[in-house]
């Protein structure tokens, strides 16, 4: 059997009570000194090998497709050809904007309402939990089932929204939630605000358990208002919460296809394309794969920037171990 | 807001006296903001049940908000039946549970090694997946399905099955490994000095100590991969290997404003993730929560 250098090194050492494995017990564990343990290759043949082929290899292989004309199986190289055509093309132009839009729409508005809620529900009264629930259930519910009850809600005659507004006396005219150019990608991103709040919510929720109310107290003690000790104690405690926050809701909104795709098909005139879905278009009813991965390559560099300093982050934590 | 009912609270806004008053003011005020809020909230959950449950003509007379003239079971058969959600929903079952079962085996081999061994490359390994889950599914597009075409699974069950399971090992190597690194290290050396050999440990001492966040994993990874939609409209064209959620979809269109029917599908097909997070709602939100708060 081979040499384990797991936590056998320090528990020999000291016996510490948590041997936790460290990056520094690493460096001894180098071929040279110790014979190569096969064990871990073994545990890590097939996972790390499914990983690569479906995941990590597709990855760098889009790179590669969009510097080619290609229709899926045969491909040409055209270097640059599809970025260059990509940044003169209007429909990405929009659809970029939209990204931005749901982007900045999702790092704000399910924040600011999944704080708040979880502050609010952060209590023990009776039946809190049902509340909780109540908030958070839309989050397991699939997004086609999200749009067939949203395009419902927004639908211009009998749907919901127009028809309690005219019961309401507000009836004068139909809004076109989903068919006005300028209001269509706001309804759209309302619907995916809808299943957002509730997981923001729970990982507040999560977060304010960890938030020690003594510290609370002592502001409150000091004379602090309920919004300073919000603002000045709890809200810095909360502060790695919300980083992944943050980035999750960017992640998330970079991902935007499913709605779009079942609600509106990117249209008023694109006026709700996002990028996720304009590379759909372009590869599977244009056949232009080629120009449908340059499109990814932008997505995945701009969610790059976001999900490296993510990275970092974890990676500062690892080695602090 | 509940301080400002306080008597008193005008003229010493930040003072809050410290003994309770009798009367429970702050949970009324809750309570009266919270229940209404929830109520708005589910909204679209609450009109889509009663909904599926009326005629078109019901529903057209005397709009959404009016009670159900008759109750129409026949909604539900109907998109049961004639719409395919039969079908559909059994798909997703086949699609779902081994996809599940894979992906959960195969990332607790994966997190026992990163976790338990320290070697060269193993930062390197762990976050290469974690790195994985976040990208944008538009990168992976293209590639996964011509590699389904090379490998003769496009349009099968397979194709979907093969992919989740493969993609889904990121997130949860992610949050076994770190499960699995609070698993004090002296347990798998015991063992070890037992004579038990590697993969016994892991089978032995690793995994048992783990079902609680594998349990957690697996109510959210059955969710995610139940509701998949994307994969499932990339990988998959004929109606009879179709998931519940592009069945949906196929609904949707051939259903167009008959929503009493199409909201009978959709209730069908919200039943096992509804079901699930009603009685492993703890688990559910740990899941969650361990993924986001590391």
């Amino acid at each position: 059997m081979a040499q384990i250098t797991g936590d056998k090194a320090p528990a020999a050492l000291g016996g510490t009570a948590a041997a936790r494995p460290t990056v520094r017990a690493a460096e001894s564990a180098r071929p040279g000194r110790r014979p190569l343990n096969l064990a871990p290759v073994l545990f890590l043949a097939a996972p790390v090998a499914l990983y690569l082929l479906w995941v990590i290899g597709p990855m760098f292989y889009t790179v590669y497709m969009s510097f080619t004309d290609s229709d899926g199986f045969r491909a040409e190289w055209i270097g640059l050809e599809n970025y260059r055509q990509l940044f003169q093309d209007d429909t990405f132009r929009s659809s970029l904007w939209n990204n931005v839009r749901w982007l900045l729409l999702f790092i704000t508005v399910p924040t600011a309402a999944g704080l708040g809620l979880a502050l609010l529900l952060n209590n023990n009264y009776p039946g809190v939990r049902f509340i909780k629930a109540g908030i958070f259930s839309p989050m397991v519910l699939s997004s086609a089932v999200v749009a067939a009850v949203w395009t419902w809600m927004y639908f211009p005659q009998d749907g919901l929204i127009n028809t309690t507004l005219a019961a309401l006396g507000y009836g004068g005219k139909r809004i076109g939630w989903l068919a006005d150019p300028d209001l269509a990608i706001y309804s759209v991103i309302g619907a995916a605000v809808w299943r957002q709040v509730g997981y923001v919510m729970l990982i507040y929720l999560a977060g304010l358990k960890n938030v020690d109310p003594s510290l609370v107290d002592a502001a409150r003690v000091d004379g602090a208002s309920p919004w300073r000790s919000f603002k000045d104690v709890v809200f810095p405690l909360l502060t790695p919460v919300t980083v992944i926050v943050v980035v999750v809701s960017i992640i998330d909104a970079l991902r935007a296809f499913d709605l779009v795709q079942l609600m509106t098909q990117g249209g008023p005139y694109d006026r709700t394309n996002v990028l996720g879905f304009m590379m759909y278009e372009e590869s599977f009813n244009y056949y232009k794969m080629g120009y449908g991965a340059a499109i990814a390559v932008v997505l995945m560099l701009i969610s790059m920037t976001f999900i490296f300093t993510y990275l970092r982050r974890m990676l500062k934590d690892e080695l602090e171990y | 807001m509940a301080t400002t009912s306080l008597p008193g609270s005008g003229a010493a806004p930040i003072f809050r006296p410290k003994a309770r008053r009798k009367f429970p003011w702050r949970a009324v005020v809750f309570y009266a903001v919270m229940i209404p809020f929830v109520l708005i909230w589910l909204v679209p959950i609450f009109t889509t049940l009663i909904t599926s449950l009326r005629s078109m003509d019901g529903l057209r007379q005397n709009g959404p908000w009016s009670l159900p003239e008759s109750i129409e079971w026949g909604n539900f058969r109907e998109a049961w039946n004639q719409g395919g959600l039969s079908r559909y929903m059994a798909n997703s079952f086949i699609i779902t549970i081994p996809a599940l079962i894979g992906t959960l085996f195969l990332s607790s081999l994966g997190a026992f090694a990163l976790a338990r061994y320290k070697f060269r490359g193993s930062l390197l390994i762990y976050f290469t997946f974690v790195g994985g889950t976040l990208l944008p599914y538009q990168i992976l597009m293209l590639p996964v399905w011509r590699l389904t075409n090379e490998l003769n699974l496009y349009n099968t069950y397979w194709a979907l099955i093969v992919f989740h399971m493969a993609f889904q090992l990121g997130f949860c190597t992610f949050v076994l490994r770190n499960f699995m690194r609070t698993i004090p290290g002296e347990i798998f050396d015991a063992a070890r000095i037992d004579g038990a050999n590697e993969f016994r440990i892991y089978r032995q001492h690793a995994l048992p100590l783990s079902l609680p966040s594998i349990a957690a994993l697996a109510t959210l990874e059955f969710t995610w991969i139940f509701n998949d939609y994307l994969w499932a409209l990339v990988l998959v064209q004929d109606d009879k290997y179709k998931p519940v959620t592009t069945g949906l979809a196929q609904l949707l269109g051939e259903y167009s404003r008959q929503w009493n029917i199409l909201f009978a599908g959709t209730l069908i097909a919200v039943v096992p993730t509804v079901l699930l997070f009603m009685f492993l709602q703890r688990y559910f939100i740990q899941g969650l929560t361990m993924g986001s708060s590391k």
